[in-house]
Formats: C-alpha cells, structure tokens, sequence
C-alpha cells in the first residue's frame, strides 16, 4: 500500500421510537394528552402504585402489526413481554415493560434499510429539572409528571445500512411517511411523537468489518439528526487518521450548541436484569389480526412512489416527492382523473413544485384556492399550446390568488400564445435576427447554444405568451437550416 | 459447595437493587447468600436439556385491553402519598446531581 | 350466648342472619370487641365500629365480618403490607377480591398482619411486631399470612383472607389449627395484592373449616379484566357434602416423606392416623413419585426472589411511602429509603432474585430454576393419571418458638418444603387441622389437578368430618 490517505466509510444504524395513536395509554386506560397539566392522566396502574398490573392495550398491538407489515417484517406468530429493571424518577415500577427475545416484528426492509425489529413497550414518564441551570447537570430538584408515562411505543431497529447522514436523514423521512400514511403516530419529531437514535462507526472503505459504534441520543429533528451524525462521523474519522481508537460510549446530543457530549460511564453500568413479565401472558397474533391489520393499509409510499414511476413513466425523484408527501400525491392523482386520459400524467407531475412553490411549501394544495381538476385544465392549455409554459407559470400565480379557472384568467389578462401561424411572431422572430447579426450568424455556423439571446429578445417582445420551441423552429426556418 | 460470595459482588448486587448495606451488613450478606446459593446450587445438576422454561403456568394468551379510556385519577389524589409534592408533580433529587 | 354465637361457622351466621335469625350488627360487635382487645398481634387496623351502610341481610355473605391480609389494598384504609416502607400508606382503590367480598356482602373488620411483603413463615418479619399464636403465645403463628391465620384461630374474626406464594396461606392454617386453601393460580384476580411473586402468589381463604373456606372461595373466584393471568373458574364452586371417600386415590409422594425431609415425629404420626381414616373411609392409599419435588425449594428460592427483587423496586420514596433523603442525591435517596424500608428478610431475598437475574447468572440460576418447574409441574400431571390427590403432610413441623429459626434463614425455607411443589406447579391444595402434636395443630395436605377444587374441598370436608378436630381451645386462648 502506498502512504496514500484511507478513505472512510460511515456504517449507520436507527433505534427509532415512535409514539402510538392510541387513545389509552399501553397497559392503562388514562387517556393519552400532550401538553396537559401534569399529572392529571394518571391512575393507580401508570403510577406504578402497588398491587396495581398492567393489561395490554388491544389497538397498541394492531398498530404494532401494522407497523410490522409495512415495513415487510415477518409478524412472530407468539411474543412475549419481558421486565427491563432500572431505576430513575421517570419509571415507576422501577422497570418498563418492553419485548426483548421475541419481539412482535421480526427481520423488514424498507427502501434500501433492512429492519432489524419492531417491538412493543411503554414511554417513560417526563421528567422537568428545576434548579439554577434548568438544564439535567446542575440541576438540584426534578419534577415528574406521569402524564406520558405508559404512552404506547413502537420501537424499530435497523440493520447498520446507512451510510451517511444524509442518507440517514432521507431515510427517516421515508419511515415517518410511512407511519404517517398508515396512520400509527403523529411521527411529530418536535412534540416527541418520533424519537431518533443513532449508532454510528467508521470502517476503511471496502473493509466488511463494522469499526466500534457510538450511540447519538436525543436527536430531535431532522436537522439535529443530520448535524449530530455527520459531527460523529467527522470526529471519529479524524481520530482514525490520527491513529486513534473510537471509544465505545453514548453521547447526548444539544441542539443548543449541536456537540455531542458523552454521557458518564457510571450511567451506562447497565445490567437490566430481564426476565419475562409474570404479569402478562404471552401475544399470539392470530390470522384475524392478521387480516384486520392488512386490510387497514394503505397504499404505502415506496409502493405509491414504485407506481407512479412505473405506471405513470414518473422520475424516480418526481414520483417520492409526490408520494412521500400523501396530500401532494393525493392532489396529483385528483387532477390526473379530472384531466381524463388525455392529460400528460408527466407534465402534470411537472407541474405539482410550481404550485407548492406558490401556496407555500408546507401547505396541503387541497386547502388552496386551486381545484385539481383548474390544475389540470391549465396543463390541457399547455400542452395543446394555447398558452406557453412561461406564460402558464404566471397563470399559476394567478390561479393561487384568484381560484379563477386558468382560461378565464388567460382570456381576462390575454395571455394567450402566439402561434406560428400568427403572423406576429414570424415578424419578431425577424425582428431578433435582424438585432442581433452575432448571434444569428453563430447559430447558422451550427452552434445552437446561441439561440438563447435570440429567443429572449422574441420572450420579452411577447411577454412570454409564445412558446419556446415555436420560437426555435422559426429561427431556424429564417435562418434556412 | 459454592464459594463464598465476594464482597465487590455484594456491592454490586446492592448497588443494582438500591439498597445501601453497612459494612457489617455486606459481611452478613455474603455469608447468608452463600449459603442459600449452595443449597440451591443441586438444582445446577440436573440433566435438563430440552425441558422449555415455565414463566406461567396457566395456558392463557391474548389478554388485551380494548383502547377505551377510564377516570384518571385526581391529582390530589394522585399526589395524596407522595412525599414531596412540587408543582402538581413528584419531587425527587435530579438525576444530574448524583456526582459526589 | 356470645360464646353460641362465636361457636358458629362463617357460613352457619351468614345463613341465621339471612333467616331472621341472627341480628348482623350483634354478631359485628361481639367479633369487633374481642379483635380490639386483641392481644395476639393479629390486626394492624381494625374498624372503629359497624360500617356507616349497615348490613344488607339479603346477600350471600349477610355482613358476616371478615379480616383481611395487610397486602390486599383496601381504599382509604392503611395498606402496609407488613413493611416500615408502607407505613401509614392508604391507596386510593381496592383489591378486586376484596371488591368482590364486599358485593357479595362481607364487611370489613380489619386488615391483619403479616411477614413483610409475604416473605416469612413465622410472621416475625412483619415491621410492627411478631403475631403470636394462640394454641401458645410463645410460639410463632406461621406465615406469612399468620396475623389473618391467629385471628380465625382465636375466634377475633370469623374467616379471613390469604395469600399464598409458596406456603402462605397453608403453614399458617396448619400452625394454628384452621383450613388453609390455596387455589389454582389464577382462580382469584391478583388485582391490589401487593405482589410478592406474581406467577405465584394466589389469594385464598383462611377459615375455621372446609365449608367456610368452600364459601368464602365461592365468591373471590372469577375472571378479572383487571388481571391478565386470571382464568374464569370453570365450574360453580359448590358447597362441599361427600362423607366418604369410596375410590378416591390418594398418593403419597415418597420423595418429599423420605428420612431426609426434615419432618417431625409427630407429624408423621399425625399424617399416617388420618391416611388410616381416609382408608376407613374408602380411600386408596399408596405411594406415587414426584422426582423434582425435593428440588422444588430451590427453584422456588431463586424465580420467587427474582420476581420479587423486580416487584418491589417501585418502592423507591417517589411516589408514596418512605423517603429517606441520604446524602442529597437521586442515587442515595433511593439507597438509603430501601435500605431503612426494609426488614432484612426482604433485603436478603432482593439481593438473591437480583444476583440470580444479574448478567451472567441468569441460566445459570433463573434459566434454571424455570426448567425445573417445568419438571414438576410434569411431575404432577403424570401423578395425576394415577392419582386424584397427593397428600403430605402441610408443614414439617408444628409451630415452632419465637426466635427459633430467624437467625437461620435456610432453616426458615425448609417450612415451605412440602407446599412449594403445588405452588410452582399453580395448582390448589388444603391444608386441614389433622390432629395435635405435643398440644399443637398439625396440618394435612390435599392437592389437586388445577380447577379441581370443587373435588378438593368435597374430599377434605368428608376427612374432616372424619378427624373432628376441635379448635376451641385456641379460641378460649386467643382471648386477651
Ligand atoms: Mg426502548
Ligand atoms: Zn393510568
């Protein structure tokens, strides 16, 4: 080997923990709340108040088997829930009911990521640090509020697929657009709905032996997740190319000054002590469970996206923009049946970013003043060139505004095309040869990256009202090629 | 006979189960768990392989809970035994400043 | 005639209430009276007088006192569980079983002591003082269910309740000469029993004889929603009638009768004299194997203190009980409230279950030790092909003296010798007063296939006819 630099491949892995859309907390009946005032959804069960035991909330497994499903995961005909024993303020039995050798989802993939698991548990109550810093370290007194404590989880593991933080990112948009679709969980990062994880390691590329893990606690957003990972990966490269070794730790991520810090070790001497929960029986997910939990599925993004490229001849990019947002691929398809069949399904594709660019990139088109069925009447214009794509894109912004139908507004604001039989444009068209002899003599010698100048003069000329390739084909016509 | 238990393993069960044990207590520890391990020590013996673990011994599954909310509890009396009540919620030392 | 009226069953006053007979409030306050002057130990709350709603005459139970096992939460009432960490804790809802005596019209009139948190067969290891036993006030009641076991004995409550985790309810009854039933694990909700064990503690009822246990079992049996492990009794529970016992089989297991099993003399006479009344009375006695059962004890020494140590880690000063603020910090005020909660007993079995469930000892001892139960619930139903009950006798010994094995933890274990199988195995067993040994009760126990109690009971009722033990004399004892 030469002294040539090592290039470093970053191995990642998810531990995401998803809130469930229960009404009832996992195995008591308080109502699930956010925001609430503390400790008023709580009963002798979440309190951990003794004599009291737990009882497994039915709609927590379907969605459990829901889950499992639409990440393919074989569903465990029998599981189990264990006893995970620690002690902390926010847990009040002094252990969480959790599965752990037989989980209710086995082995999945979803996209390029392979599933690990899925299993079952219940939230740990929330614990608010009052003191001088009002931050854990420093503070002196904590307050627990048992509001979520016992809130229904789903935990999913991946295999160590990811590869970057982008990808990372990218990836975890695909897992919440698909709870969002199948309707589990808010998947609300900022309102904890959706908690992220991160094991990360660095190996020399090419190498199949996966380097020592870090594990990213608290990383609750998209935005920390990508930072937080990508400052991992960065540390631990520059120590292996410093010759050093990575230490096997958790490190807590705050999104205050986007460091990660390291937890102490005392607190990772875990010995959880688990044994199979004699309070509970075991979960035999039955065909019926089975089929319910099926036949509640919806299409599911990826397979929306697959179809949409492959149906519709989408690109791949234009196809998850459009499923991996349900309103955006709702909208399209709405506006692909209200244009009837002779409606360019790709250029109406086309067409969905302009229109989220104008009613804001948050917004559901659904809430906008432009119906699917003006969206695909402005597309027939396009395409049977009665209205230039320049001149459409004005349209749009009018159609945003006004919730006018597109041809009463191209009509009002007579931004109709000019066509080649029109005897206007051939005239412009001259007009911008005769303007600029340069550039016509250059497109004549073949060089038609000069045309550009020639079609900006004839644009501004008609106020974008022509279309672009007319444009072209009459230069090319005057110019004799 | 199994050996006498040593003390870091004492204080490191104890410490696991919360429990602060004197010095005296750890000594007394060491010699009654022993004991009690030795006799239970036979049962390491026997040819058990195959033979499934019983966590329950009723043939029961599936005992779930329709998602249906109940009362919660009022939050006096939710706090009525706890033995600091702050804010509406359950005072205890933070986590953060268990150092010395 | 208060001492006619003592003389009745839980079930005779409950039906001479009914019939107009017997005014309810009187036979309240003669039970009330003598439980306050109690001066066995046996309560740790009593009520101050007859319940503010009266008596409902019409209901099975016809308010017919009843002592409750400190560990059943009672709302509002002290609920300590025989534990200085509990100490003046009132929960704020009931016992499902308790609940379900109340509607069929038992009324409450006090809760009784026991070892802490059920650890204990003496019941000197309740926090608030020893229970002493009524045949004689020097020695030790049984346990852990001893203050509701002394009560009944001595005739300051008619019946009361149990629990039973690996003898509980049955080496009590047989110490203080009364009948002990524990039911098949999950017959009765465990719903607000401060849990010991929770695969095998089972509430059960502690009575002066078969038809009262019959009764009382009658109505805490049944399906609880609020109890994943409970099981709807497959039968009604029947008052018992059979007066022989025409080719019922009995089997008599060697390995927990051999030379090396600890048992007394006297108690293994007790225990041939009633095989040879149940052969008067049609039976068909022989021996039957049960190889695991000698291991029974230690694999019941390491799943009941493992269960346990992850039962009673919600005892931590946050939400209830005892706070002891040690240094200041989280981790010392959690050390240093355990450590002044708990008796030693309770430490000791924590550190066991903690160390048997710690990484790397988990196969070893929990892995274990839960194969093991497997064997002997094999153990059982292969001798229930040939056999309808296995009897031995309840406990080793009679009631032992105060004093005389609590230095000896192991020695304390080996009560449980002969009641731990049946518990491992979750099936039900009885112990009856079989005789006196030296003066002292001695127990005999029946076990059944699981859901068998209806047969169990019927087979107990007909020897205890049979035995006629009299148990008067602790009665006439347990008066202060
Ligand atoms: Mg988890
Ligand atoms: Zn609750």
């Amino acid at each position: 080997m030469s002294g040539a630099a090592v290039e470093y491949e970053p191995v990642i892995g998810l531990e995401i923990h998803v809130q469930l859309r229960t009404r009832t907390k996992m195995f008591c009946g308080c109502e699930l709340s956010f925001g609430d005032e503390p400790n008023v959804h709580t009963c002798p069960r979440c309190l951990g108040l003794p004599g009291t035991l737990p009882v497994v909330n039915a709609q927590a497994v379907h969605y459990g088997i829901m889950i499992g499903l639409a990440l393919g995961c074989e569903i465990a005909p029998r599981s189990q829930f264990h006893r995970k024993n620690y002690f902390y303020p926010d847990l009040p039995k002094g252990y969480q009911i959790s599965q752990y050798d037989v989980p209710i989802c086995g082995p999945g993939k979803l996209g390029e990521v392979r599933i690990h698991r899925v299993h079952l548990e219940e939230d740990a109550a929330k614990l608010v640090h009052v003191g001088e810093s009002g931050r854990i370290h420093g503070a002196d007194r904590s307050v627990v509020d048992f509001n979520r404590g016992g809130t229904p989880l789903a935990e999913i593991v991946t295999e160590p697929d990811l590869h970057s933080a982008d990808e990372a990112r990218e990836w975890l948009n695909l897992l919440r657009t698909t709870l969002r679709a199948i309707g589990v969980s808010d998947v609300n990062m900022e309102e904890g709905s959706l908690r992220c994880d991160a094991n990360v390691s660095v190996r020399p590329l090419g190498s199949d032996q996966l380097g020592t893990k870090t594990e990213l606690k608290n990383m609750n957003s998209f935005r920390f997740l990508a930072q937080g990972v990508k400052a991992e990966i960065e540390r631990q490269t520059a120590l292996l190319r410093a010759g050093e070794q990575v230490q096997q730790e958790t490190l807590h991520f705050d999104p205050a000054s986007g460091r990660l810090t390291p937890l102490r070790s005392k607190e990772q001497a875990h010995d959880y002590r688990y044994f199979p929960e004699p309070d509970l029986v075991p979960l035999v997910v039955t065909e019926a469970m089975l089929e319910r939990a099926r036949a509640e599925l919806p299409e599911l993004p990826a397979d929306r996206a697959a179809r949409l490229e492959r149906d519709l001849g989408l690109s791949g990019e234009r196809a998850r923009e459009l499923a991996f947002r349900p309103e955006l691929g709702d909208f399209y398809e709405a506006a692909l049946a209200a244009g009837g069949p002779q409606l360019d399904a790709v250029a109406l594709a086309n067409w969905i970013p302009p229109l989220v660019e104008r009613i804001g990139s948050d917004a559901d088109p659904a809430g906008s003043r432009v119906s699917p069925s003006a969206l695909a009447a402005l597309v027939a214009l396009v395409s049977s060139r009665a209205v230039s794509q320049t001149a459409a894109r004005d349209v749009l912004t009018l159609m945003v505004q006004s919730g006018d139908q597109p041809a009463t507004i191209v009509e009002r604001e007579g931004l109709g095309a000019i066509g080649g039989d029109d005897s206007g444009l051939a005239q412009v068209v001259a007009a911008a040869i005769a303007a600029d002899p340069d550039a016509a003599e250059k497109v004549r010698d073949g060089n038609m990256k000069a045309v550009g100048p020639l079609v900006g003069y004839v644009m501004r000329e008609t106020k974008g009202r022509a279309d672009g390739g007319e444009i072209t084909r009459l230069i090319r016509e005057q110019l004799g090629l | 006979m199994v050996a006498m238990l040593e003390r870091e393993t004492v204080d490191h069960v104890a410490r696991l189960a919360r429990l602060a044990l004197s010095d005296a207590e750890t000594d007394v520890m060491a010699v009654e768990l022993s004991k009690i391990l030795d006799h239970i020590e036979a049962i390491r013996t026997l040819d058990l392989d195959g033979v499934e673990p019983t966590s329950h011994v009723i043939d029961v599954v599936n005992a779930l809970r329709a998602d249906v909310p109940h009362h919660s509890l009022p939050r006096e009396l939710a706090l009525a035994s706890a033995p600091d009540p702050v804010d509406g919620g359950f005072g205890v030392p933070s986590p953060g400043a268990s150092a010395q | 005639m208060s001492d006619a009226l003592l003389n009745l069953t839980a079930a005779a006053a409950a039906a001479a209430i009914r019939a107009g007979e017997l005014d309810p409030a009187e036979l309240f306050e003669l039970y009330r009276e003598r439980a306050a002057a109690d001066s066995l130990n046996a309560f740790s709350w009593l009520c101050d007088g007859a319940p503010d709603a009266g008596f409902d005459r019409s209901t099975p139970l016809a308010g017919v006192p009843l002592g409750v096992k400190d560990l059943f939460c009672t709302a509002g009432i002290p609920t300590q569980s025989g534990s200085r960490i509990l100490e003046g804790y009132r929960p704020p809802y009931t016992a499902t079983v308790v609940e379900r005596l109340y509607a069929a019209g038992a009324t409450l009139l006090g809760k009784t002591h026991q070892d802490e948190f059920a650890m204990g067969s003496s019941n000197e290891n309740c926090a608030f003082g020893p229970v002493l036993n009524p045949w004689d006030r020097t020695r030790v009641p049984g346990g852990s269910s001893g203050g509701s076991a002394a009560a009944v004995a001595a005739g300051l409550v008619p019946w009361a309740l149990g629990t039973d985790t690996g003898g509980s309810i049955r080496q009590p009854a047989s110490f203080c000469g009364i009948v002990g039933l524990k039911p098949t694990y999950g017959s009765c909700s465990r719903y607000g029993m401060i849990a010991f064990a929770s695969s095998l503690d089972q509430a059960g009822p502690l009575t002066r004889d078969v038809s009262d246990s019959a009764l009382l079992f009658s109505h805490m049996v049944g399906q609880d929603a609020n109890d994943s492990t409970s099981l709807a009794f497959p039968e009604p529970v029947r008052m018992p009638a059979r007066r022989e016992l025409s080719g019922v089989r009995l089997g008599v297991p060697e390995e927990l009768l051999s030379a090396d099993s600890g048992i007394d003399q006297g108690v293994r006479e007790s225990f041939e004299q009633t095989l040879s009344l149940a052969r008067g009375l049609g039976a068909v006695v022989s021996p039957c194997r049960l190889p695991h059962a000698p291991h029974a004890l230690s694999a019941y020494y390491i799943v009941a203190p493992a269960e346990a140590s992850a039962n009673l880690a919600r005892f931590d000063g946050v939400r209830y009980g005892l706070r002891v603020p040690g240094n200041g910090d989280l981790e010392s005020m959690y050390s240093a409230t355990r450590a002044a909660g708990f008796g030693p007993e309770v430490k000791r079995r924590i550190m066991l279950g903690t160390y048997a469930l710690s990484s790397g000892y988990y196969d070893a001892y929990y892995g274990t030790a839960l194969r093991v139960r497997t064997r002997i619930a094999q153990d059982f139903q292969r001798a229930f092909e040939q056999f309808d009950f296995i009897v031995t006798p309840t406990a080793p010994g009679t009631a032992f003296e105060l004093g005389a094995k609590s230095s000896d933890p192991l020695a304390m274990y080996l009560n449980d010798f002969c009641t731990v199988p049946m518990s491992l195995a979750g099936i039900p067993a009885i112990s009856i007063p079989a005789g006196l040994s030296e003066g002292l009760p001695v127990g005999f126990q029946l076990a059944g296939p699981a859901f068998s109690e209806n047969r169990l009971l019927d087979a107990a009722f007909a020897l205890e006819q049979a035995i006629g033990f009299d148990g008067s004399p602790a009665r006439a004892g347990g008066r202060a």
